[in-house]
Formats: structure tokens, sequence, C-alpha cells
């Protein structure tokens, strides 16, 4: 049978197919979904902030950021097999939930967490094969390595594969 | 103040904060109560520091669709409010508002989200008068934000601010409730500095 693994906010899980990960109710977040469609390894990062560097503490969860949540991933991914180098993503989230925020450094951070997430794919030079991204409300996101199917829910919308 | 932290401030102020949330949600009960000219009860406030990955269970799951309205709270204070209500009781409580002419089913109308809107507006307001008396501070609410979504996806916005700070989010929530069908949540979340003044405000210095 196979399991579809759960990835909680500021959290990063892999799986082997059949199986398959999911993260329920992404806001302003992140999901990034990758896998190596030889060896069907896939994985799911849910961050929620772009960039570890602005931040002071250092001892923090590093599946929290965009740039260091995407390393780890693929640092545990290529323990279970897969390769760099085949790796394909596929990423969802970023709304901006309410149009405006009290909080400065909260306004646009999902424009931010989605602009930082490419950054970081390109640099290690995986590319995104799909996207949905932006607008404004929330999305329940499952990938499955096998297909490379990233499926997407949301509030009042026919659920979509890209 | 740097060496305040989350923690500290849960374990150690943890029934102050609930008498805050108690006195708050309880003004905010009577101006909802008046609202809908029936009674609403709430349930003891609970103080709750999280981790990021327990925020969606924090009401009924990640996936509940929840109407909620979010505003900034501004003045000697910083920090944000929610209010959440379930949207089957979201609807419930238009209904009754708007003398039974709600929509049928699941969907929101324009005028009533924005009546929605209006109720959060009026009860948070009360809210947080209420702590402003209290405490002495002055406190002003932003305009509101409405939106209807996921719960997780909505209680995002205000994990993501405590992101930047560390890895929990503290935060005091009230339920309340009618005999009914009327579910619904206030929840209060300064930031980690405010709670240092609104204790000092209360003659409660920390140690």
């Amino acid at each position: 049978m196979s399991e579809i693994i759960k990835v909680g906010m500021a959290d990063l899980k892999t799986c082997i197919s059949p199986d398959g990960v999911t993260t329920l109710g992404l806001g302003s977040c992140v999901g990034i979904a990758l896998r190596d469609p030889v060896t069907k390894v896939g994985g799911m990062a849910h961050i929620m902030l772009p960039d570890s560097t602005m931040i002071r503490n250092s001892q923090q969860n590093i599946a929290k950021f965009a740039d260091t949540g995407i390393d780890e991933l693929v640092r545990q991914m290529e323990k279970l097999g897969a390769k760099r180098s085949r790796l394909e993503a596929k990423i969802a989230g970023g709304a901006t939930m309410f149009r405006f925020s009290a909080n400065s450094d909260t306004v646009m951070v999902g424009e931010r967490n989605v602009a930082a997430t490419k950054k970081k794919l390109s640099e290690l030079n995986i590319p995104i094969l799909a996207e949905d991204t932006g607008a404004n409300y929330g999305r329940t996101v499952t990938y499955f390595p096998e297909s490379g199917e990233f499926h997407i829910r949301a509030v009042g919308k026919e659920e979509t594969i890209i | 103040m740097s060496d305040i932290s989350l923690e500290k401030v849960s374990e150690n102020y943890a029934d102050v904060l609930k008498e805050i949330g108690n006195i708050g949600a309880g003004n905010a009960m009577t101006a909802l109560s008046q609202m809908l000219q029936c009674k609403v009860d709430m349930k003891v406030p609970q103080v709750k520091l999280l981790d990021f990955a327990e925020v969606g269970e924090l009401m009924g799951g990640e996936e509940q669709i929840m109407v909620g309205v979010y505003l900034g709270v501004e003045g000697d204070i910083t920090g944000s409010m929610m209010f959440l209500v379930e949207q089957g009781s979201a609807k419930h409580l238009i209904n009754k508002i708007m003398m039974g002419m709600a929509s049928e089913g699941e969907e929101f109308t324009e005028m009533e989200l924005s009546a929605m809107k209006e109720v959060g507006n009026i009860i948070t307001g009360a809210y947080l008068n209420s702590l402003s008396s209290l405490t002495n501070l002055k406190i002003f609410p932003t305009p509101p934000e409405l939106t209807v979504d996921m719960a997780c996806a909505i209680l995002s916005v205000p994990a993501i601010h405590f992101g930047t700070l560390g890895d929990k989010i503290l935060l005091i929530q009230s339920q309340f409730y009618d005999e009914v069908e009327i579910d619904g949540y206030f929840i209060l979340i300064p930031d980690l500095e405010s709670y240092s003044k609104i204790l000092n405000s209360l003659g409660i210095p920390m140690v």
C-alpha cells in the first residue's frame, strides 16, 4: 500500500514511489516538490520565509527558509538515491492572504518566498516544470514522484493537476 | 530586554495572559450577543505556545474552511488579532444579523462578507478596548481584512511573522459558542516585546 506522507508548516519530508507527499493549507508559504524521475525519489519542503541569512539567530529550523530548506531536501533525497543532476521541481503557494498586513516584514512575503525559491532552484540547476503561485487563496498540494503529478486543491475550485 | 523569550512568557505569565483573554473576549462576547440578540458563551481562554507544524491543527484541522478577519494592532503595543469563524457558523451568524435574509448554500455574497467584516471590526474593537482600559495603554486596530479559506492558510500569516524571530508562536485563544450553531475563535497575537509592556502596565514586572 502506498502512503501519503504529511509535511507540516516549516517542515520537509522525503518519500519513494509509490508513496507521495502532501502539505495542507499553504498560504503565503511555498510548497516545493522535487523528484528524481529515474529512481522515483521525491520530497517536499514547506517553507515560510525567503532567506535564512536575514535572520540573526542561526540555531533555527532550517526547513523554515527557502534557501536552507531546499538544500536540506536535496541532501536528504540524495541519501535515498536521488541524483542531483536529474532533479525536477514543481512549486505552489506564495499567496497574499490579506491585501495588506500591519507587520511590514510580512508584506508581500508570499511573492518574496516564490522569488527566493526560484532563485535557489536555479542556482542548483533544478528546472521548474510547473507552478501555481501567487493570487490570494490557500492551497493543499499532493505530489507523486511516480508520475510527477502535482495535485492542487483550493477552496471553491476544482482540483487541478500540474 | 533581549532575554525575554516566548517560552519564558508562556511559562511564567500564562494566568495573567488568560485573564487578559477572558476580559477581552468577555467584552467582545457582550458586543456580539447584543448584535445577535441571543446568548453567546465562551470557554476558558487558552495560552498556547506552538510549533509552526501544530498551528494548522488549532481549530478543527488544517483544511477547515474558516471566515477569517485579520487586523493589525498598533500603538503602545503591536501585534495582530484574528477573529475566526467556521464557514457554517459564519453563515448562521450572518443570517441572524441580516434577519434571515442570508443566501442559501456555502458561498458568501459580497454583502454577507462585508457584514461579516463589520461584525469582526466591532467585536475585535470591543476586545481591544477592554485591553486598553485595563492596561492604560494606547491600542489601535488597523482596518480589518477578511478572507474565506483553509484555517492553516489563514494562520500562516501570523506564523510567518513569528518565523522571523524563532520557531514558535505564542497566542491567546478564546473560543465562543452558542447553544446551536456558532463556533468561533478570537486570537490575540502580541509581538514579543509587547508582553513586557502589557505586564508592566498591570504592575507585574517581568523577571
